[in-house]
């Protein structure tokens, strides 16, 4: 009879549990960056088709320091206000509505399932025409734009209310109203923040566009004259000012979410 | 972070006894589609007595439960309710759900605080009385804990207390203990039996659980496979308070109970799609 031998059971269940490391997700960027700052300075890197870091880092100061950065900031910002806010104002109550009320909900769903796919910059000319060449027509494009994603995030958010708290509140006899604000609203919150989120980058997609069609002020005329003139450092100047700005929406956001979504 | 404790009920006096309402189920029926869950159910409970509906899965017995609470209309026949409801009744048919039905948004004493927003009572009163039936389920220490906090017993104590809080004249139990484990299970029995003793509310109480069924009901209801009917009403006189696990009459009961629901709770085992029971 052969002899038996002990052996180890071997671990298999290795893998498939990636973590996060904030630091190398810093790290690389940092690289990247640095990769094109020493491909810049030692020629690799044509300055005419991409500008040094450090040449755009000095046009982003330029502009800062004369003001054309607030300038063209300022515009920009105000539009995102206005066009962002009417269009979840708008959003919200359409997506509840629909949650809600069976007259509101086939109907919405009709119209949302057809608009919902159009680029909404193929109506940027149409609000041109009907608003003007000024301020309306882009708040109405940043609006329209939110407004979508508002509505169908808002309404889903509503839907997914689990039936039996709902109950609970008619079970104690609760006001309509209580249970919409004090049961649905909450209820949908974390499915409308997650819109929020979509939407807040929608509306800096529609900002940029609509600026590039007729605007004298704005982030997006800024880049679109800097390209026009080759000035690329100018011009990744103002992308890196649109990255920073959706950065600080998502970490807005993030406050906001953290703040509201503490029970989770 | 899951909270778990020994709760010892508080000595503290509970709402005034009351009667509490009779109730009558007269010719009810009720079908869903093509499936007649409920046919021709007779009942009447007296005030402040313990009803427990029991049958095999799919017997209709949440259906009911849910028509005499006024959560779902019946096909036919009705529910009425004679006696005086008492004046500091915020709502008479009060639930106590079997998923417990917390908001997790807000805090044990929120979620109290929820059902009494919408009557008139000072905010003081209010909270007066969010203190009071936290102080009758042991949850005092627990006001500003959210619901995900808890373990399953502790959701289930926010429940009752929550029901507590409207002063109900009838108390709807929706198999309250099912959704808990085993120990938690025979810990809230236990409570409940004081806290219902106390109330002196008139209680239905739905269980699957023969041995809940003996140890808490002044009636036990057995109703039949679809459609549900009322096979047989079994009462027990003995004080709830004074029953324990073991006696020997309620094990008597307990398996008259199976004897009748035997044959029929396997049939429901295996049938597909168990539609009707909620």
């Amino acid at each position: 009879m052969p002899a038996i031998t002990e052996r180890v059971v071997p671990f298999r269940a290795r893998g498939f549990a990636p973590r996060d490391l904030p630091v190398m997700g810093a790290a690389s960027i940092a690289g990247l960056v640095l990769l094109w700052q020493i491909g810049s300075s030692l020629g690799w890197i044509s300055p005419v088709f991409l500008p040094a870091p450090l040449q755009v880092a000095q046009a982003i100061y330029r502009m800062t320091v004369s003001g054309e950065l607030w300038r063209h900031l300022s515009a920009s910002l105000w539009r995102i206000a206005l066009g962002w806010t009417l269009g979840t104002l708008i959003g919200v109550s359409a997506g509840f509505a629909m949650g809600l009320f069976t007259l509101a909900r086939s109907p919405m769903q009709a119209f949302v399932g057809i608009l919902f796919p159009v680029p909404k910059i193929a109506l940027v000319p149409l609000f041109v025409i009907w608003f003007g060449i000024d301020e309306a027509s882009k708040i109405a494009t940043i609006a329209i734009g939110v407004f979508f994603p508002t509505v169908i995030s808002t309404a889903a958010g509503v839907e997914a209310v689990q039936k039996n708290l709902i109950r609970l509140g008619q079970s104690f006899n609760l006001t309509r109203w209580s249970i919409i604000t004090k049961i649905i609203l909450p209820g949908a919150l974390p499915s409308m923040l997650a819109g929020f989120r979509i939407t807040l980058s929608v509306s800096i997609l529609l900002l940029v566009a609509a600026e590039m069609i007729g605007a004298q002020r704005g982030l997006g005329a800024y880049i679109l004259r800097a390209g026009d003139l080759f000035q690329t450092d100018q011009l990744i100047g103002g992308v890196v000012v649109l990255a920073v700005l959706g950065l600080a929406f998502v970490g807005l956001l993030g406050l906001v979410e953290r703040r509201l979504l503490r029970w989770r | 972070m899951s909270v778990a404790v020994s709760v010892k009920l508080a000595p503290v006096v509970a709402p005034p006894a009351r009667g509490g309402l009779a109730l009558k189920v007269a010719g009810l029926s009720h079908r869903y589609g093509n499936l007649n869950v409920l046919e021709d159910i007779e009942l009447s409970i007296e005030p402040g007595n313990v009803a427990v509906l029991v049958g095999p899965s799919g017997c209709g017995k949440s259906t009911l439960l849910n028509i005499i609470g006024g959560l779902l209309e019946p096909t036919a026949g009705k529910v009425t309710c004679a006696g005086e409801i008492a004046d500091d009744c915020i709502n008479p048919f009060t639930y106590v759900f079997q998923d417990f039905a917390l908001l997790p948004w807000r805090t044990v004493g929120g979620n109290i605080s929820l059902v009494l927003e919408d009557a008139r009572l000072s905010a003081r009163d209010r909270a007066r009385r969010i203190d009071e039936v936290l102080d009758l389920t042991g949850l005092a220490d627990f006001k500003d804990a959210y619901p995900a906090q808890l373990s399953g017993g502790m959701r289930q104590r926010v429940g009752i207390s929550r029901a507590l809080s409207v002063r109900p004249a009838c108390l709807m139990m929706d198999e309250p203990l099912s959704a808990l484990d085993a120990q938690s299970r025979l810990l809230l029995l236990e409570e409940f039996a004081q806290i219902i003793d106390r109330a002196r509310t008139t209680t239905v109480y739905v269980t699957h659980n023969l041995n809940e069924a003996v140890r808490l009901g002044h009636q036990i209801v057995v109703l039949s496979r679809r459609p549900g009917r009322v096979k047989e009403i079994i009462g027990i006189d003995r004080p709830i308070t004074e029953r324990r696990a073991g006696d020997a009459d309620l094990i008597e009961i307990e398996a008259h109970v199976w004897d009748l629901i035997r044959n029929e709770a396997a049939i429901a085992d295996k049938e597909l799609g168990h539609a009707g029971d909620h």
